[in-house]
């Protein structure tokens, strides 16, 4: 594609696309990298002129979730909008670039004793974590991005430049419309920059771990440790092996050394007297990757439900690896991506969830799998309201240029 | 209002269920706010989901806005009543329907109070965290709409964050299921997006709600300072130390006098200012933050410190907070209940500045606020007998509102924009802001039937190009929706 001069006027980066310019299987033509969030609105206003598709890109560590876009024009990197705008540390409250790595962030507000405390594995960009609304174990006491997200500046698919919220953790003022984006896998617009609530880093942490022989003793852990007043930071299950081989259920203690040493001792105790002897505390090693396993799902329940969900997968005939936040009722199963994956997924949505009309209380979501698999399952699966979904979508991107169709219902 | 809609709406709930007698209908005329005042059209109470579906249908075909109320104790006119619309209670609508105590969920209906959930999880050791201070009454469809806080938000977050999933009616009168009860549900976040909308995206007919194991030890201390700087220092310095306390309020000397003069809550004698710090948590933990914030507390300028044991105790210091709102009538005609944000560090500045506009215009204001996190809530004092009073308490009280915009804050923390504020909202938001906000209400409501009027002081047009007009927008033709 030749480089259309007003992309050029807009935006002094712009290049064609290369060879590793592929979001999901599809080609870009051309990419951009704006350094500013006046220059991201003229070049998304100048896309817009164009008529171009347009998919945000941070490290890319997620970019194959989600369908495949219909098409991608354009893909507007956010590697330069890297900065740390403001760390307001008298006030644990942080804004910054969605180019900003999740990692350089934390390391930076570490050194003022805080965090983000969001703890997902892997390389993330800001914008990239509240698109996916991406979790890690702390999940659990803290919730995910978009609990701790206090202020959002978009960027709309025809270049409008809009905020919401602000910069203190308590604002009702107009609607907040960081909830609506986080997760929304850049379907609704750019995430320009996000402000945050920040916590004090904890002077100590510990894993308080059980070993479990199958699905029932994996549950009595978990809601031993969850319905705890002892305050976990998270509730974790490990189960690298699947089927027949016994999993790890983990409690993270975190606090000042005093308060770590003594809820460890009383948790353990809690536990030895619900029978559970084979207690340790100490590091916790978490979803080891398994080779071979290229299709990421994530099924989400009520977490009373967990002992069922775990012998649903110990009962098919996958050879699932099964870690999680168990204690929140959200778990990530990897799977070989073979022939049988699509069935996998029927079995387990089947059993999960509810047909159309009663309340939904549970998802299961294929988030990556390798092209020739994907295309022949449904990802998203089912979601509450596509109606409204598609409504809000059609408010925000009436052209369906943003991501066009790598999200839920469609969209 | 035209009889056949009133026939319809009894067909749906019953005779018993439509208000149409003009003196009842005053009984709604205003929520907690009570200087917005209007009579409904006609009020219905329906006692399920499918008759606010059915009656939000009857609405939406005869194009008559309608309006939600819970039990009305919002503080910004969000359930203000409009004269020629259809307002629903959802007063009959009291079910705890389930309670899942491993799920750690409970299922409810939008009448159901605040506080009713919370004893009903109790025997499970759950509680609902969000406590807004009219827990006994507000219900927790109101608290949907408006994003409810309270004293213990520092800590345990806003109705938002314990939201899983809604059952609502839709503007169009569809009943459907926003999430899915845990909190990752596929698709936009749309129970994220409908809470704290303030009732204009659509009618909440169930809520789900995580709930949380009750802290073991709960400790109550009572600060007294000399001077309001001191204990805005200590609050810094708790905050400071790392340690996150379930609320921390403070009060000034006029609202301790108030305080006294209503409830006798018998606060440390010549204080300037108090400070209560509520520690919740493990036992050890909150031992242990106990003595740290005495000490803080001590080096600050403290002169007393106190501390509950028990519930009684902890119920006499709350006793002064809780009342303070109320109290200010003791020592003043009238008063206007302000609700700011400031980040917390600029409390000390921002506290310095309404001192010195209640010294310049001679009103008094009393300061009650909810320290840990910066939200204000000043109670601008003024005689409503006075000649020009009320204006000058209403500049100041805005004047409050545009010093927490300049410190980077907020017109509201958490009693909402609804009428009172919507013309304070382009301070805080420019046109393209407040335009984006709205495409989420074109989504949910393009016909702009549900409560129209609150949160945005302009409505968008929903289907037209912003900026383009070229003739009224056919609801401003029809007087069914009011531009300003």
């Amino acid at each position: 594609m030749t480089m259309p001069p007003e992309l050029a006027r807009a935006c002094a980066h712009v290049r064609p696309a290369g060879a590793d310019d592929v979001v999901a299987g599809v080609a870009a033509r051309l990419v951009a990298e704006p350094a500013s969030t006046q220059e991201a609105g003229a070049l998304m206003k100048a896309a817009a002129g164009l008529g171009l598709s347009v998919v945000p890109r941070g490290t890319g560590t997620r970019l194959t979730w989600g369908l495949p876009p219909a098409s991608c024009d354009l893909i507007v990197d956010t590697a330069r909008l890297d900065a740390v705008l403001e760390h307001a540390a008298g006030d644990l409250v942080v804004r910054v670039q969605a180019g900003v790595r999740l990692d350089d962030l934390q390391a930076k507000l570490a050194a003022e004793g805080q965090r983000l405390a969001v703890d997902p594995p892997g390389g993330a960009t800001i914008g990239g974590l509240v698109a996916t609304n991406l979790t890690g174990p702390l999940r659990f006491r803290f919730g995910a991005p978009r609990d701790l997200l206090i202020g959002i500046t978009v960027i709309r698919a025809d270049g409008t430049i809009a905020k919401a919220g602000g910069k203190v953790v308590k604002n009702v003022a107009g609607y907040d419309l960081g909830k609506l984006f986080a997760g929304s896998y850049a379907t609704l617009g750019l995430i320009a920059e996000v402000t945050f609530r920040l916590h004090p880093l904890p002077a100590a942490a510990t894993w308080v771990t059980v070993n479990c022989a199958d699905p029932a003793a994996a549950a009595t852990a978990v809601h031993a440790m969850a319905g705890s007043p002892l305050a976990p930071s998270a509730v974790e299950l490990d189960w690298p092996e699947g089927a027949h081989s016994p999993c790890v259920v983990g409690a993270l203690i975190e606090g000042d050394e005093a308060s770590v040493s003594e809820r460890v001792d009383r948790l353990t105790d809690l536990l030895a007297k619900r029978g559970m002897t084979e207690v340790a505390a100490g590091p916790f090693l978490l979803g080891r990757p398994r080779p071979g396993h290229t299709a990421l799902i994530r099924i989400a329940f009520w977490p009373g439900r967990l002992e069922a969900v775990l012998d649903l997968i110990r009962t098919s005939t996958a050879d699932a690896a099964v870690s999680g936040q168990a204690g929140s009722g959200v778990l990530n199963v990897t799977v070989p991506a073979d022939e049988g994956l699509g069935q996998f997924v029927t079995d387990i949505r089947g059993a999960l969830t509810k047909p159309a009309g009663s309340m939904p209380d549970a998802s299961v979501v294929v988030l990556d799998a390798p092209p020739p698999v994907r295309d022949a399952i449904d990802m998203w699966g089912p979601v509450p309201s596509p109606e409204l979904m598609r409504a809000v979508k059609d408010q925000f991107d009436p052209e369906h240029r943003m991501a066009p169709g790598r999200f839920a219902g469609g969209i | 209002m035209d009889g056949t809609l009133a026939a319809r709406l009894a067909e749906i709930c019953g005779t018993n269920g439509v208000i149409t007698d003009p003196q009842e209908l005053r009984t709604y005329e205003c929520d907690g706010l009570t200087a917005h005042r209007c009579s409904p059209g006609l009020v219905v109470l329906p006692q399920s989901a499918e008759q606010v579906a059915a009656i939000v249908g009857e609405c939406a075909a005869a194009r008559i806005p309608f309006v939600a109320r819970g039990s009305g104790t919002g503080l910004s006119g969000g359930a203000l009543p409009r004269s020629d619309g259809v307002l629903i209670v959802t007063a009959k609508m009291r079910a705890i329907v389930a309670i899942d105590p491993v799920s750690r969920r409970a299922i409810v209906e939008p009448g159901v109070t605040n506080l009713s959930v919370s004893k009903a999880a109790e025997p499970y050791g759950l509680f609902y965290a969000p406590d807004p201070s009219s827990q006994v009454i507000c219900s927790i469809g109101g608290n949907v709409a408006e994003n409810s806080g309270g004293a213990h938000c520092l800590k345990h977050g806003f109705t938002v964050h314990h939201v899983t999933a809604l059952q609502i009616v839709t503007p169009a009168g569809e009943l459907t299921w926003l999430g899915d009860g845990t909190g990752a549900a596929p698709g936009y976040d749309l129970v994220g997006a409908f809470t704290g909308s303030e009732g204009t995206l659509g009618i909440a007919t169930k809520i789900v709600v995580k709930l949380t194991p009750i802290p073991e030890t709960v400790t109550t201390l009572l600060a007294a300072f000399t001077t309001m700087g001191a204990g805005g220092a200590a609050v810094s310095a708790i905050i400071g130390s790392g340690i996150l306390p379930g609320a921390i309020e403070m009060m000034d000397a006029l609202a301790i006098e108030a305080a006294e003069a209503a409830v006798n809550c018998q606060y440390p004698e010549g204080a300037g200012a108090v400070l209560i710090v509520e520690l919740d948590g493990p036992q050890g933990d909150v031992t242990r933050d106990e003595v740290a914030v005495r000490e803080i507390c001590t080096q600050a300028g403290a002169y007393e410190i106190r501390a509950a044991r028990d519930a009684a105790e902890r119920a006499a210091i709350w006793t002064g907070r809780k009342s303070a709102f109320a109290a200010v009538g003791r020592i003043s005609p009238a008063y206007i209940v302000q609700d700011g944000v400031v980040p917390r560090t600029s409390l000390p500045q921002v506290l310095d500045r309404i001192s010195e506009l209640s010294a310049a215009t001679g009103i008094r204001v009393a300061n009650v606020f909810h320290a840990g996190d910066g939200n204000l809530h000043p109670l601008v004092l003024f005689d409503d007998a006075a000649e020009g009073e009320q204006e000058a308490a209403e500049q100041v009280s805005g004047a409050i509102l545009d010093l927490c915009i300049e410190h980077g804050g907020s017109i509201t923390g958490e009693h909402g924009v609804g009428v009172d504020k919507s013309r304070y909202m382009p301070k805080m938001f420019s046109a393209d802001d407040l335009d984006t906000m709205q495409l989420v209400r074109c989504a949910f409501d393009p016909a702009g039937l549900c409560n129209p009027g609150k949160v945005f002081p302009t409505p968008r047009l929903c289907g037209e190009v912003p900026g383009v007009r070229r003739a009224p927008h056919p609801l401003v033709a029809s007087g069914q929706l009011e531009q300003f």
